[in-house]
């Protein structure tokens, strides 16, 4: 039964060749899907390619039903994998931060990533400046530990927090989804027809 | 070569709804297998705490946020997170090889930018990306892709704060993109 690193049923010594092998896929995924082009994300803010929603959320569905589908069947103890934990007020404050990162520098950590693979310079100078920003971070962190640390909720999930099943959430993610699919789908044509050319 | 391709004659990139199935796929196999999720920004801060302490290791260890991720048998390069984020330049270099994608140092823009300006702005972009994803506790990646993907309300929060920001300011910030 998984997960099965913690389980023990691989060995520690695997982690590391795992880990390469997991990134080489979720490398290859966010290329191939067009990830590794700051206008094809950035287009996601302003309705001309909705590559970053169709993926994002398709990926999301998918890992959630298919979480479920492990629990239900026995595959997975979901007591033991990660709950990433909640920090209330940071969580909101770094999202907006990131929200900000994301429009001007028209990348995310991963994403950025397989830019630099594949020549962009553009993406280069983002993963230099994700370097820069987390070594200010580290050097002030006396500055604001009080709030990094605050509005702490612990390893917290949907369902603990509000009693509902996590079978009813995936739901309404799904349905959001596919309606956003549908709906992005005619603002996408929309857009486009306005626009000039797109240079890669 | 820069070529002008209009946007009905994009590069060939897979469908978005297979890349995404097949994304979600590859979250549920690192659970699986792991008990955890994906992730970027964390290979950044093993970057960073590592040069940190190989400069001044005494400073490190006394700094309250770096002393966390030091320790005495083992570099701080040597975690999960530095291993799968060298799979994903890996990764992503061979898809661009596989697309021909892999081409001379080149740069995205929008087409009211320079080139000098455009990269500024990543400067920038990156080092917001890199601290908001500290008080995040994860980026997209990690916090919203894999967090929401096993119901962790933090990851939710994440999700919801990076792209409802990015479309409340996106207008204000338009000469950059269209």
């Amino acid at each position: 039964m998984g997960p099965l690193i913690p389980n023990g049923i691989i060995g520690d010594g695997w982690d590391f060749v795992i880990a390469i092998l997991i990134g080489i896929a979720f490398g290859f995924i966010l290329e191939a899907a067009g990830f590794s082009s700051s206008r094809n994300l950035a287009g996601v803010f302003y309705g001309y390619n909705f590559v970053v929603l169709r993926v994002f959320f398709t990926a999301l569905i998918v890992a959630m039903v298919g979480i479920m589908y492990f629990d239900y069947l026995g595959w997975l103890d979901l007591s033991k994998i990660f709950i990433l934990p909640t920090y209330l007020g940071p969580m909101i404050v770094g999202g907006v931060i990131m929200g900000f990162g994301f429009i001007l520098g028209g990348y995310c950590p991963g994403t950025s990533f397989t830019g630099v693979a594949i020549g962009k310079l553009d993406a280069l100078f983002f993963t230099i400046g994700l370097y820069v920003g987390i070594f200010g971070f580290s050097l002030a962190f006396p500055l604001f530990e009080n709030f990094y640390n605050s509005g702490s909720l612990g390893n917290v999930t949907l369902t603990d927090v509000t009693g509902i099943p996590a079978s009813y959430f995936a739901l309404a993610f799904t349905v959001v989804a596919l309606a956003a699919f549908w709906g992005t789908m005619f603002i996408e044509k929309r857009v486009r027809k306005n626009m000039k050319q797109y240079k890669f | 070569m820069n070529v002008n391709n209009t946007i009905d004659n994009q590069p060939k990139y897979i469908n978005p709804y297979l890349g995404g199935v097949l994304l979600g796929l590859l979250i549920l196999a690192t659970v699986y297998i792991t008990g955890r999720g994906l992730g970027a920004s964390g290979a950044i801060k093993s970057a960073v705490v590592t040069t940190s302490n190989t400069i001044a290791p005494a400073a490190t260890k006394s700094n309250n946020y770096m002393g966390k991720f030091v320790s005495d048998d083992h570099s701080p390069m040597y975690t999960w997170l530095v291993f799968e984020s060298l799979g994903v330049l890996l990764g992503g270099l061979l898809s661009g090889m596989l697309f021909g994608r892999v081409k001379k140092f080149r740069t995205d823009r929008g087409p009211q930018i320079t080139n000098r300006k455009r990269l500024f702005w990543a400067l920038i972009g990156g080092a917001l990306f890199g601290i908001g994803s500290q008080f995040g506790r994860g980026c997209t990646s990690g916090a919203a892709l894999s967090g929401t993907s096993t119901f962790a309300l933090g990851g939710v929060i994440v999700m919801f704060s990076i792209f409802g920001t990015g479309y409340i300011i996106a207008y204000f910030f338009r000469k950059l993109w269209i």
